[in-house]
């Protein structure tokens, strides 16, 4: 831990890029996989881990020597990258390649691990879940490929003497934990309020040095990725049973709005 | 074809957690359809007589490693990769909770296996098993196979009913060794519940307040509407998080699950982690000023609009409405 420190820390931050909220989601009936066509955004979840490496740099008590940006996605997720970088990443990592598409969480986690790996960080960082597959489960997979401790769902994290102390909430109420680095945490949303990348920043993303890393680049194993590297197989998609619409109604008149709530209140005796 | 083996989460004295007797029941209910067991893994302090119990839910072994550390996950995957890869076991299956979902992950890794989480449900397909899980904001539900063994089951919240009759289970004492990095997290507290208590399931009427509020001092608006309407405040885990509200309160993924007669969510999104916990709800009336929030597919009635505007105003008129 003394080198660490004499270097300062390195931190990795994992990112994805993810539909844009207000995009309608769909299965493609063909492939069985999610359409990732559309307007795309970096995963909000992933903004919080970039803004607590921020922390950690400006927050003076641990040196942070270098954030980088790391994500795994078809050539669009570049501009996940340019995003995190606007954010405060001094550089990124892209690993692509089309043999890693339709890769499971099983897949995926290894692919991510080892171009980790190669970047041999103190710290990996990453959201709680991503808005789209609501995996919240990737970050304790890199972790075991990692051999690195791991904690989910953190929202207080202190650096002190090489360690980490964090909290979160389980099953029973909240948890103090004390992590030794190299770790994996992922955040939750309220550990921070992101801060909104500056013009300045925006524009000067693009010069940020961005690697791309195929999967031979990061030495992945092609058979334990993609498709056919996957330990599950979605063997068909159905549309939820129908349930019966509830009513909306648009707030433009809010003694109109409350007349009308009050006596949907009252057809069912709730009042 | 090997059994299915459960993690049964405890809170250090052996108290058993729902989502895990859920579990244990689903597990020995699809065992017994394969023709096959299901077992439990306890580990820490829990007694002999509380890991017995655990044969009323229909598991036959409990495999208990006393000095494995109960409360993080990496120790507990050590642990269950073992006994999966020296019993020959096929399946493991976790109820829902934040535990199971790190410890299922770390087992994904550890033995390359197939992992599907958030599932309300399990079948048996030609003698092996489906897990079916909703996608997608629950758009779209797909029924999910494994490749190889062993598979990893994690349920979503409340998905598997616990299921009680007669039984005693066997218990086998484990000596695992850790993995280095298992031992490199150390618990410093667990499980502190910060804030009052206050009971949230017994009420009828529930005004739940979320990130929407905008801060800590808006879940006024909520106290008041409760008041009025003869009901309680509850919260999203994003607000207990933020310290606006009472963990006590939290409704969803490790919080309380509750089913009043009406769920008016204010400023809540409608995230699957709150939705598992207040669906059974029977009337949900939601306001939120985004129309694209996930709970407007869920809720019976729902307004599209600011709730700064809309709750004291609804509150004022059921006021009236009382005398």
């Amino acid at each position: 831990m003394a080198d660490r420190k004499e270097e300062g820390l390195k931190i990795c931050c994992l990112v994805k890029e993810v539909p844009d909220a207000a995009v309608q989601k769909r299965i493609d009936p063909a492939t069985k996989r999610l359409d990732r066509t559309g307007e795309k955004n970096l995963n909000p979840f992933d903004t919080h881990g970039i803004e607590a490496a921020m922390q950690l740099r400006e927050g003076g008590d641990v040196e942070v020597e270098e954030i980088v940006a790391v994500t795994m996605g078809p050539e669009s997720a570049v501009r996940a990258l340019h995003k995190a970088v606007a954010l405060g990443a001094d550089r990124s990592v892209h690993l692509t390649d089309d043999a890693l598409g339709g890769s499971d969480v099983c897949a995926t986690g290894y692919a991510l691990a080892r171009a980790l790996e190669k970047e041999s960080p103190d710290l990996v960082l990453l959201g709680q879940q991503s808005d789209d597959g609501e995996c919240y489960t990737i970050g304790a997979v890199v972790a075991d490929h990692l051999k690195m401790p791991s904690l989910t769902q953190v929202i207080k994290m202190d650096v002190a003497d090489g360690k980490l102390r964090c909290d979160r909430q389980a099953e029973y109420g909240y948890d103090t934990v004390d992590v030794q680095l190299p770790a994996v945490i992922s955040v939750g949303d309220a550990i921070n309020e992101p801060r909104y990348p500056s013009l300045k920043a925006i524009m000067g993303a693009k010069k940020k040095p961005l690697e791309t890393s195929s999967i031979a680049d990061a030495g992945i194993e092609a058979e334990r990725v993609g498709e056919a590297g996957s330990r599950t197989a979605v063997l068909e998609v159905s549309p939820p049973p129908a349930k019966e619409a509830g009513e909306i109604i648009e707030d433009e008149d809010t003694a109109e709005t409350v007349e009308k709530i009050v006596a949907w209140l009252e057809e069912r005796k709730l009042i | 074809m090997g059994g299915i083996l459960v993690y049964a989460l405890h809170d250090g004295e052996g108290n058993f957690n729902k989502n895990s007797l859920g579990a244990l029941s689903e597990a020995a209910k699809l065992a017994g359809e394969l023709g096959t067991e299901a077992a439990a893994v306890v580990v820490a302090d829990a007694p002999d007589d509380a890991c017995q119990a655990l044969g009323s839910f229909g598991v036959s072994k409990v495999y208990r490693s006393k000095s494995t550390p109960e409360g993080l996950a990496q120790p507990i995957v050590d642990v269950m990769a073992k006994v999966i890869t020296d019993e020959g076991f096929s399946y493991a299956l976790f109820g829902g909770g934040l535990l199971g979902f790190e410890i299922g992950a770390g087992l994904t890794a550890r033995l390359n296996a197939g992992v599907t989480m958030e599932v309300t449900e399990v079948k048996v397909v030609d003698g092996k098993l489906v897990a079916v899980r909703p996608v997608l904001q629950d758009s779209a539900i797909a029924d999910v196979g494994y490749v190889g063994e062993p598979g990893i089951i994690i349920g979503r919240l409340n998905a598997f009913d616990v299921a009680e009759g007669d039984g005693t289970a066997e218990i086998v004492d484990v000596e695992v060794e850790l993995s280095e990095w298992s031992t490199k997290a150390e618990m410093v507290s667990r499980g502190e519940t910060r804030g009052e208590d206050v009971n949230i399931e017994d009420a009828e009427i529930l005004v739940g307040g979320g990130r929407g509020l905008g801060e800590a001092e808006k879940f006024k608006l909520c106290e008041e509407l409760a008041e009025a309407m003869g009901g309680a405040v509850a919260a999203t885990r994003a607000v207990v998080d933020a310290g606006w509200y009472p963990y006590a309160t939290q409704i969803g993924q490790t919080g309380k699950t509750v089913a009043p007669r009406l769920y008016l969510a204010a400023g809540i999104s409608g995230a699957i982690q709150h939705k598992v916990g207040m669906q059974s709800s029977e009337n949900i009336l939601a306001v939120n000023k985004d129309q694209n929030a996930p709970i407007f597919e869920f809720c019976d009635l729902g307004v599209v609009g600011d709730l700064h505007k809309v709750l004291p105003k609804l509150t004022e008129a059921i006021k009236a409405k009382k005398g």
